[in-house]
C-alpha cells in the first residue's frame, strides 16, 4: 500500500443513530496536499477529527481502519494512540481565536510537544521555535514567545499555530480550514505560507476546506465529500478539467470566476442535489443501516 | 505586526484599594486582638450599661463605641466577633471553593456520566432552603465553630460546582483543547494545564464572594443563637441583642451592622478587582 495516511470505510455514527461519514476512504501520500472539499456539514472536519482522536463525544468510530505510517490506530490503545499522532501528526486549527490558551505565553505553547513528547530539553526546544517563528516570518520572535495570544494579531496567531504544528516535524498535518477564520488579504498570505512549508519540510497534508479556489491553489488530490459521502476522488488537473461526477461539475460551476464573478455563478440544481441523494440512499441501503 | 492591545495598563482601582484596605485593617484587628481589644468583651459592668459611644453627651471615656445593656464594650466585642467571622470565612470559603469547583471541573470537562451524577445532585442540592438546612444541620451537628464551617460547606458548595462547570464547558469546546489533545496530553492533564487556568480568574471571584457569603451565614447562625458558645462574642449575635434595645442604645446594633455591611461588601468586591487583574484578556 502506497499513502502515508489510508483511511478505509471509516464509518462514523452519532452515538444515537444518524451517520455521519459513510465509509470515506481516501489516501494522502507522504509529502503530498489532499484536499477535502464539501458543502457545511458534509463531515469534512469529523474525517481530520476522526484523525486525530477529537472527534467530539457524541460521535463514534463504528467501523474501518485508519492508517498513520503504518500502524491502524484504531488497533491500538487510547494511550498508544495518542502518543503515536502526537509525535507523527499535527493539526493547523480553523479558528486562531480559539486555538491557543489564553492564559499562557506563546513559547510554552509551541515548545509543549518538544518537551513532552520528543523529550528535547527547553533550551533545544526553544531554540527550535524562535527559529519556526522566524520562519513563518514573524519579526521579533523572542518578543512574541514572552507574549499573550491576545496580544497578538489574528493573522500572526495563525502564523504561529502554523509554526507550532511544524515544530515537532510531523509525517501528517491536518488543515482544518485554516483560513476560513481570516481576513481575505491575510487569507492568501496563510495559504502561502502553509504551502511553502509543506514543500520545505515535505510534510503530506490533508487540507480540509470549502473554498474550490484554495484547494486549486495548493493541492495535488482532492476528494469531494456530499453527506458523508465521498463521491468523487481525483487528482487536481483532471479534476479541473474534466469533473466526472455531476455534483463535482455542479460545485465548480457554483465557483465564481474571476472575469466575471457574477454572471458566472450557477446555484448547484436539484436534480444534482437529488442525484447524490439517491447515490447516498443507495449506499446506506447497502450497507444495511 | 505589533498591535495596542498588550499595551493596556490597567491601574490598580479604588475598589480594590478600598475592599483591600478595609479587608486589611480586620485582618490584623483580629490577629492582634488580645492586644488592642480595649476591655474584655466578657466583662459585664451594670453600672456602665448602655453607655452611648465617644462623642454623643454622656459617654464613658474608655468606652470608645459604648456599651451594650449588661455593660460589655461594644468595640472590644466586634474585634472579637471579627476573629471568628474571618476564620469561617477564610476556611469555610477556602473548603467550599475546592470541594465546589474540583466537581465543577471534573463535571463541566469529563461531561458523559460523572456530568449526570454530579448535575443531579447540585439540583437535588439547590432545591433545599439554604438557611433552613443549615439550621437543621447546627440542630443535628450541635453549635461549635467546625458546625459552622461544615454547615456552609454543605450548603453551599453547590454554587461553585455549577459556576464552574460551565465555565469548564466553554473552555472545553476551546481549539486549544483538542489541539493540547492532538498534542499527547491525557484528558486529565489537559484538565489540568489548558482548563484550570482559564477558570482561575472566576474561581477567585467566586471564593472571595463565597468568603462574604460564609460571614453573613455565620452571623444568620448566631443571630438565631446557633453559633458557637453564646458567651463568646460574635457579630451576628450582638446584633440580636442590639435589636431589643435598639431605642435606648441604637450603637449595640448599628456598629457591628456597619461591620457586617463593610465587610461583605469587601469580600465581593475585592473579587471583582481581582477578577479583572487575573483574567489574561482583560489584564
Amino acid at each position: 500500500m502506497s499513502g502515508y495516511l489510508i483511511i478505509r470505510n471509516l464509518t462514523v455514527r452519532l452515538r444515537s443513530g444518524p451517520v455521519i461519514l459513510r465509509s470515506v476512504s481516501l489516501n494522502v501520500a507522504a509529502g503530498q496536499v489532499h484536499g477535502l472539499v464539501g458543502e457545511s456539514g458534509a463531515g469534512k472536519s469529523m474525517i481530520g477529527k476522526a484523525v486525530l482522536g477529537t472527534l467530539p463525544r457524541a460521535l463514534q468510530i463504528t467501523g474501518g481502519e485508519i492508517w498513520l505510517d503504518g500502524v491502524d490506530l484504531l488497533s491500538l490503545s487510547a494511550a498508544e494512540r495518542r502518543r503515536r499522532i502526537g509525535a507523527t501528526a499535527a493539526l493547523i486549527p480553523q479558528d486562531p481565536l480559539t486555538a491557543l490558551n489564553p492564559s499562557k505565553r506563546i513559547g510554552p505553547q509551541i515548545t509543549r510537544r518538544l518537551i513532552d513528547i520528543l523529550g528535547w530539553t527547553k533550551q533545544a526546544a526553544e531554540a527550535r521555535a524562535l527559529e519556526l517563528l522566524d520562519e513563518v516570518q514573524i519579526p521579533n520572535a523572542a518578543r512574541v514567545m514572552r507574549s499573550y495570544p491576545h496580544e497578538l494579531s489574528g493573522g500572526m496567531r495563525q502564523r504561529i499555530l502554523i509554526a507550532s504544528a511544524f515544530a515537532a516535524e510531523p509525517k501528517l498535518i491536518i488543515a482544518d480550514e485554516p483560513t476560513t477564520a481570516l481576513d481575505v488579504t491575510v487569507q492568501k498570505q496563510i495559504l502561502r505560507l502553509i504551502a511553502q512549508m509543506q514543500a520545505r519540510h515535505g510534510t503530506a497534508l490533508l487540507f480540509v476546506t470549502h473554498d474550490l479556489g484554495v484547494v486549486s491553489k495548493v493541492c495535488d488530490t482532492l476528494s469531494v465529500l456530499y453527506a458523508g459521502k465521498v463521491v468523487e476522488e481525483a487528482r487536481m488537473q483532471r479534476f479541473f478539467m474534466r469533473p466526472i461526477h455531476s455534483y463535482s461539475r455542479a460545485l465548480l460551476s457554483a465557483t465564481p470566476s474571476y472575469e466575471d464573478p457574477l454572471g458566472s455563478l450557477t446555484p448547484v440544481s436539484d436534480t444534482v442535489i437529488e442525484e447524490v441523494e439517491a447515490e447516498v440512499r443507495w449506499h446506506d441501503a447497502r450497507a444495511g443501516t | 505586526m505589533r498591535d495596542a492591545r498588550g499595551d493596556i495598563r490597567r491601574p490598580i482601582g479604588l475598589r480594590l484599594w478600598l475592599s483591600g484596605g478595609w479587608l486589611t485593617l480586620l485582618a490584623l484587628g483580629a490577629l492582634f486582638t488580645p492586644w488592642i481589644a480595649p476591655k474584655d468583651p466578657l466583662m459585664q459592668d451594670l453600672f456602665l450599661g448602655r453607655m452611648p459611644p465617644f462623642w454623643v453627651q454622656g459617654a464613658e471615656p474608655g468606652y470608645l463605641l459604648g456599651t451594650d445593656s449588661l455593660g460589655r464594650d461594644v468595640l472590644s466585642r466586634i474585634l472579637y466577633g471579627t476573629r471568628l467571622a474571618l476564620i469561617v470565612a477564610l476556611v469555610a470559603g477556602t473548603l467550599t471553593c475546592v470541594i465546589g469547583a474540583t466537581l465543577g471541573l471534573i463535571a463541566g470537562y469529563y461531561r458523559g456520566w460523572p456530568d449526570r451524577i454530579i448535575s443531579r445532585f447540585v439540583d437535588i442540592w439547590m432545591a433545599f432552603p439554604p438557611v433552613l438546612f443549615a439550621i437543621l444541620l447546627i440542630a443535628v451537628l450541635g453549635p461549635g465553630l467546625i458546625s459552622i464551617i461544615i454547615a456552609i460547606v454543605v450548603i453551599d458548595w453547590t454554587r461553585f460546582a455549577r459556576v464552574i462547570r460551565a465555565e469548564a464547558m466553554t473552555q472545553g469546546a476551546m481549539d486549544y483543547v483538542a489541539s493540547a489533545q492532538v498534542a499527547g496530553r491525557t484528558r486529565f492533564g489537559t484538565m489540568l494545564t489548558e482548563i484550570l487556568p482559564n477558570v482561575l480568574p472566576t474561581i477567585v471571584a467566586l471564593l472571595t464572594l463565597e468568603m462574604g457569603i460564609a460571614v453573613i451565614v455565620e452571623a444568620i447562625l448566631s443571630f438565631v443563637n446557633l453559633s458557637i458558645s453564646t458567651d463568646s462574642p460574635t457579630w451576628g449575635g450582638m446584633i440580636a441583642e442590639g435589636r431589643t434595645s435598639v431605642h435606648q442604645a441604637w450603637w449595640v446594633l448599628v456598629f457591628p451592622l456597619i461591620t457586617l455591611f463593610l465587610t461583605v461588601l469587601s469580600f465581593s468586591q475585592l473579587g471583582e478587582g481581582l477578577k479583572d487583574r487575573f483574567d489574561p484578556v482583560l489584564r
